[in-house]
């Protein structure tokens, strides 16, 4: 077994507030609902779960198990905005707790028991604070909020405790508390999934791919539970796992991943910067936190470190310091940290008056409050994310933060009968835990078509290739006449009234068709009355040998692509 | 097979400089010879000049070195009579023609097998399904809208360096301090800047003047034939495209390069004639 003689990882309490992105927008917890970012549904209110929309689903999917599901997107300033009075109001049980991720907070429990005389008694009092600010939490409207709730879990470890608020009911009355040096029994029945990741963290928590696919083998090996993979010896998991499996070993075991050492970052490493005059606004200030965020990270890892705890700290021109820890699983990357620093500028900022500060920002400060040594990564000679695929990713996410979200995108395979129904381009998410690159190569290896062959199963009706390398978005209207110049039309089997011979393509001039294929008619979904779609396609090729495809659609000829 | 243009420009002396291995190797043929063991050794089953040739032969295969295929990226086989030594990294390349998008398509579908990433700026309308027919692997592609024109030049600029190819088809007139800025940049970190010019009334090449193009190709006389013709013009279906693919600009002979071609082909692979 691990290290017996280790002294257990702290006490610490977790206070999670379930369904965040859905509280923060001030939905009912009755109404099915559920958040969408990047086509995912990220968060469900219960009454939407109870219908089975669950996380991770697609748009289309979550739909068809409740068609009447309200569709929300994802404002993650404004979850970090509410968020923040919840963790301020925490600030009268202990002045250190440190956020997670909207939603999500922690604090160490040694120092506050003190005060209230006992671990019951501060869950009660957690529970009483944390509501007590949920019920001030106003929705969009200013009608307040009666959806939020809490969960509370106190464990030895941060990763227990986690684990605890998850499993809890709401708070205090269901808090789960274990009990100390209860942790190893507490997580042993559990199944090893849990240990890939919490999944409530925004955009999958900055837990590395390698561990989840090192947790999908444990399965495989027939480790099912925590207790099982914590009974395998440190030393065959080190030998067979390396550094991720032995990290991975302690969560199991009931202690913290890294080996105690975590060692206060020497002072040099804290950034700052000063504004002059000073912001009020949270994009100028956010911009400068980009680049302290940059330099802090340069900063580490010249010593090799990296950072999982940051404390944004930030002054006013009347003197108040308001400061704030940030921690994540991952270590915190420079896009992960400049995330942060918006979040918490922004509930400071734009937050309820009583926490908003009097005066604009003339200092900001990014503390690294807790480093560890720097893993690295190393790069794969095949699969695996290369240099070249983290460049792609990081050049695609400074993009977006140039042209802001949805601006780059990636192709996905949907399938179809028209080439442009045949691949969706789907917003590229930059994912700060520095694997972009690898995420991108998620997205695209769902793209069932990785040759020039067909993969799946035929769409009967669809236009033969070779297909056309221009695809608009935008349709021009065409007229198409025969030789007559009688309008072509299409009888009810889809047959062309007469050959067409003159094209006339906007408000240009007659052309004449030299070469034309067709017609090749689609009838698609004619079951639903809504969404039925009638159409004919022909392609043309005009007398200066440009071919474009015609789409016949409710009455009116379009150019629905160039073979260009 | 060596660029040794691209070579001597983009690399050190001291590793052009045509090294001369094993000098301290000894030249003296004398059977009580007092080299080193090894030396000796391999003296007794061969003699010493083809031990040295082989060495020598040995240590020009393992010096470090660049070879002209990892100064450019590969192309398919069919573009390979016009551009036999693939496209070269640093270089700006314009695109013309009606099959012009076709024609990018193909250039960069070779690359992307080979894991290079291709941006395309401005260019929604590019048919996805058309490259995957002719072998672009689409999860190495990022497709960023027409950015309006004040952050086109910083958005372009992101991804040269980051990406092997970026492709631009740009709604607005860059500036020429613009476009010249880029070719330097592409110059410098390596990437291929592929230009896609509009159609006629863009006169793309003389705003490329200040950063003219270091390769231009063109697609001209472009056909387009039907199989199973039938009366009236109409065919079963557009089966593949006859067109003649001019290369001209740094490093091509006068006149350029031509090759006739299948653009695409029947199966959407372009293919040589």
């Amino acid at each position: 077994m691990t290290g017996l003689s280790e002294i257990p990882p702290p006490r610490i309490l977790v206070v999670g507030c379930p369904d965040w992105p859905l509280v923060a927008l001030g939905v009912d917890p009755a109404e099915p609902a559920l958040v969408l970012s990047g086509g995912r549904v990220v968060a469900t209110t219960p009454a939407a779960r109870s219908f089975g929309v669950v996380r991770g689903q697609r748009r289309r999917d979550a739909q068809l198990a409740h068609p009447e599901v309200r569709v929300l997107e994802r404002d993650v300033t404004r979850e970090a905005r509410s968020f923040e009075a919840v963790a301020s109001a925490l600030g009268s049980v202990t002045p250190w707790v440190e956020a997670h991720h909207p939603g999500r907070c922690a604090f160490g429990v040694r120092g506050p028991v003190r005060l209230f005389g006992g671990e019951a008694e501060l869950v009660e009092r957690t529970a009483e604070v944390v509501h007590k600010a949920l019920v001030d939490l106003s929705g969009p409207d200013g009608r307040p909020n009666g959806g939020g709730t809490c969960r509370i879990g106190v464990a030895d470890g941060m990763f227990a405790a986690v684990l605890a608020a998850r499993m809890g009911g709401p708070a205090p009355r269901e808090a789960v508390v274990v009990p100390p040096g209860g942790t190893p029994a507490f997580l042993a029945p559990l199944p090893v999934g849990l240990l890939s990741g919490d999944g409530c963290s925004p955009e999958g928590g900055g837990i590395p791919v390698a561990r989840r696919n090192l947790v999908d083998v444990l399965g495989r090996l027939g480790l099912a539970t925590m207790g099982a993979f914590a009974a395998v010896p440190t030393a065959d998991v080190a030998g067979r796992f390396g550094a991720e499996g032995l990290a991975v070993h302690r969560l199991a075991a009931g202690l913290d991943d890294r080996p105690p050492g975590h060692r206060p970052a020497p002072p040099d490493l804290a950034v700052s910067t000063s504004f002059d005059p000073p912001v009020d606004r949270v994009d100028r200030a956010a911009f400068a936190a980009r680049m302290l965020a940059e330099s802090l990270h340069e900063g580490l890892s010249r010593r090799g470190m990296a950072c999982t705890r940051v404390l944004v700290e930030v002054e006013t021109g009347h003197g108040e310091r308001l400061s704030r820890a940030w921690r994540d699983e991952g270590a915190l990357g420079p896009a992960a940290v400049a995330d942060r620093v918006r979040w918490q500028l922004e509930g400071w900022l734009h937050g309820p008056p009583a926490i908003r500060p009097t005066a604009p920002v003339v200092l900001l400060a990014l503390v690294p409050d807790e480093v560890v040594p720097a893993t690295g990564q190393q790069l794969g000679f095949w699969g695996g994310a290369t240099a070249a695929d983290e460049q792609a990713g990081r050049a695609a996410a400074r993009v977006v933060g140039l042209l802001g979200p949805g601006a780059v995108r990636v192709p996905e395979w949907r399938g179809g009968r028209d080439p442009d129904d045949e691949f969706a381009l789907v917003p590229f998410i930059p994912v700060d835990d520095g694997s972009a690159g690898e995420r991108v190569k998620e997205r695209g290896a769902t793209s069932g078509r990785t040759g020039s062959v067909d993969e799946g199963p035929p769409w009967p009706g669809a236009l033969p290739g070779p297909s056309p390398a221009a695809v608009h978005a935008v349709p021009v209207f065409v007229a198409l006449r025969d030789a007559e110049g009688r309008p072509v039309v299409v009888d009810g089997r889809g047959n062309l009234s007469a050959p067409p011979h003159w094209l006339r393509v906007g408000g240009g001039r007659e052309e004449e068709v030299a070469v034309w294929a067709g017609p090749w008619p689609v009838d698609e979904r004619w079951w639903d009355p809504l969404r039925h779609r009638r159409r004919v396609r022909v392609q043309v090729v005009a007398e200066d040998g440009t071919a474009r495809l015609l789409v016949l659609d409710v009455g009116r000829w379009r150019v629905a692509a160039t073979y260009d | 097979m060596f660029d040794t243009v691209g070579v001597s420009r983009s690399l050190p002396a001291h590793l052009l400089a045509e090294p001369e291995p094993f000098d301290d190797l000894s030249t003296d043929t004398g059977p009580s010879g007092d080299g080193p063991p090894s030396t000796r050794a391999l003296r007794s089953v061969a003699g010493p000049a083809t031990v040295r040739s082989s060495l020598a032969d040995m240590a020009r295969r393992i010096r470090p070195t660049v070879l002209a295929v990892e100064r450019s990226l590969p192309v398919v086989s069919a573009l390979e009579s016009v551009l036999p030594s693939g496209l070269r990294r640093g270089s700006t390349v314009g695109l013309s023609g009606v099959g012009a998008r076709s024609l990018a398509l193909a250039l960069v579908a070779r690359a992307t097998q080979e894991n290079s990433w291709v941006a395309v700026v401005g260019d929604g309308d590019l048919g996805l399904v058309a490259g995957v027919e002719a072998g672009v692997r689409p999860e190495r592609l990022l497709v960023v809208e027409a950015p309006d024109p004040e952050s086109w030049g910083s958005v372009v600029a992101t991804f040269v360096g980051a990406v092997d190819l970026v492709m631009v088809a740009p709604v607005h007139r860059p500036s020429e301090s613009e476009l010249r800025r880029l070719a330097a940049r592409c110059r410098e970190r390596g990437s291929i800047l592929l230009y896609l010019l509009r159609g006629a009334g863009f006169s793309g090449i003389g705003s490329l003047a200040a950063g003219r193009p270091d390769l231009s190709l063109s697609v001209v006389d472009a056909t387009w034939e039907g199989s199973e013709a039938g009366p009236a013009g109409q065919v079963a279906r557009l089966r593949c495209r006859r067109a003649e693919v001019v290369a001209e600009g740094r490093g091509m002979p006068p006149g350029g390069r031509r090759c006739e071609m299948l653009l695409p082909g029947p199966d959407g692979v372009p293919a040589c004639l």
